[in-house]
């Protein structure tokens, strides 16, 4: 590490002295990753006891941050999961699959009024390849119901299920020879939200729902477990 | 108004079976064999030049199976007048078009064929209109249950019966009693 950049890093991290790791740094439990605001996430520090020296710190930093903070910016210690979680609530892109009267209440969460764009949620793509969540807004009938599955099979993991409404989430009114009893007979449903149709409030709580249920996912080992297994 | 149709019933005398006029509405039942000589002159010559709709009613457990209704209008003349004409077929025997007088007839006859299971003489295109292709049922036939029942068309669509939980709770047209009218949960199947 040259000596102007070691100047940084004792300036960011707020010790005049001695390199130390924060205390915020110190109470997260391991494995940790290095996360760097600019959105490189550095390889992950292979240390496992919390009582790391001051020694094996400044090394691990010379090892693996050749750290200049005027190009890099600031850095932040955090878990894998947390960071990922935290991306991943924060840019929810809706596939919208408006089906009846819950579309336009879908509409208007996205407008002005009501502005889903507050939560990360207002690119609403038209392609399934882009999306993270289908939110199903409508009766779906029998003849819509696996063209709907297609267009859920073509969307890439991680993604989620919101079944907006009575209909998308038991069939509503239509018992009826016509109508798909609730869409969690084809695709698994995240959150369920009531109403006929519900209110934006309704959906955008929904939508909140979904991020708390993101936010507890435990991202990462999920990846490397579908790795392993690939 | 009155001239329309005492003009038809000069032209076609005898078959016309029965006219009703209830509120200014004039209702015909005509002979199904002459149905559409009928609907034709009505065209032609009378200036009914919209038509309002044709429906089909099933009249399960009586024959004639079916009756066809047809609703015609004329605005010519400022007329402004409304006419039904109705007409009873038997269930082995087929209905005739009327899309080559008024060509918005086509998608009345497909949805009447998709839900009543009704067939047209020189429909020109005689698919379904809301069900897909490959159902087999006609679910507005009143011995079709309203839960449907299961189907599968591989890749097309399937359906499941619809749970009703001892519904839905309908009537029964019967001149007996208001006992046996009364609403109650008749599930076909």
């Amino acid at each position: 590490m040259s000596r102007k950049s070691a100047d940084a890093f004792r300036k960011i991290s707020g010790n005049s002295g001695a390199l130390r790791p924060s205390k915020t740094a110190q109470s997260l439990a391991p494995p940790l990753v290095k996360f760097f605001t600019n959105g490189l996430l550095r390889g992950a520090a292979d240390v496992t006891s919390a009582n790391y020296a001051d020694e094996t710190m400044s090394e691990s930093i010379e090892q693996h941050a050749a750290y200049d903070s005027k190009v890099e910016g600031n850095i932040i210690f955090t878990q894998a999961d947390a960071a990922i979680n935290w991306m991943r609530k924060n840019s929810l892109w809706p596939m919208p699959m408006g089906l009846a009267c819950c579309a336009i209440e879908l509409m208007g969460s996205a407008s002005s009024r009501f502005d889903i764009s507050r939560f990360g949620a207002e690119v609403m793509r038209f392609s399934p390849r882009q999306s993270d969540v289908m939110i199903v807004a409508g009766t779906v009938t029998y003849k819509m119901a696996l063209a709907v599955k297609r267009v859920w099979d073509q969307m890439p993991e991680p993604k989620w299920c919101i079944a907006m409404g009575a209909c998308a989430s038991s069939g509503g009114m239509y018992r009826s020879y016509a109508v798909l009893q609730g869409i969690d007979n084809l695709i698994p449903v995240d959150v369920y939200i009531s109403g006929c149709p519900p209110r934006p409030e309704a959906l955008i709580e929904g939508l909140m729902k979904l991020q708390d249920k993101i936010e507890k996912s435990e991202s990462s080992k999920e990846h490397f477990k579908s790795e392993k297994t690939a | 108004m009155i001239s329309s149709l005492t003009t038809l019933q000069d032209r076609f005398g005898e078959s016309i079976l029965e006219v009703v006029e209830f509120r200014g509405e004039q209702t015909l039942t005509v002979d199904p064999t002459r149905a559409k000589e009928i609907l034709k002159y009505c065209f032609d010559e009378l200036a009914f030049d919209y038509l309002i709709d044709i429906s089909s009613l099933d009249n399960l457990g009586t024959e004639p199976r079916w009756t066809m209704v047809y609703e015609i209008y004329t605005m010519a003349n400022r007329a402004n007048h409304h006419l039904r004409i109705k007409y009873d077929l038997t269930e082995d025997s087929k209905a005739d078009s009327v899309s080559d007088i008024w060509p918005t007839a086509g998608w009345h006859e497909r949805e009447i064929y998709d839900m009543m299971g009704i067939e047209f003489n020189d429909l020109a295109d005689h698919r379904r209109i809301l069900m897909w292709e490959g159902y087999p049922y006609f679910p507005l036939r009143k011995d079709f249950p309203l839960a449907g029942r299961p189907s599968e068309m591989p890749d097309v669509a399937f359906t499941e019966k619809a749970p009703l939980a001892g519904g839905p709770f309908v009537t029964s047209s019967t001149s007996a009693t208001t006992v046996h009218r009364e609403p109650r949960s008749r599930e076909i199947d």
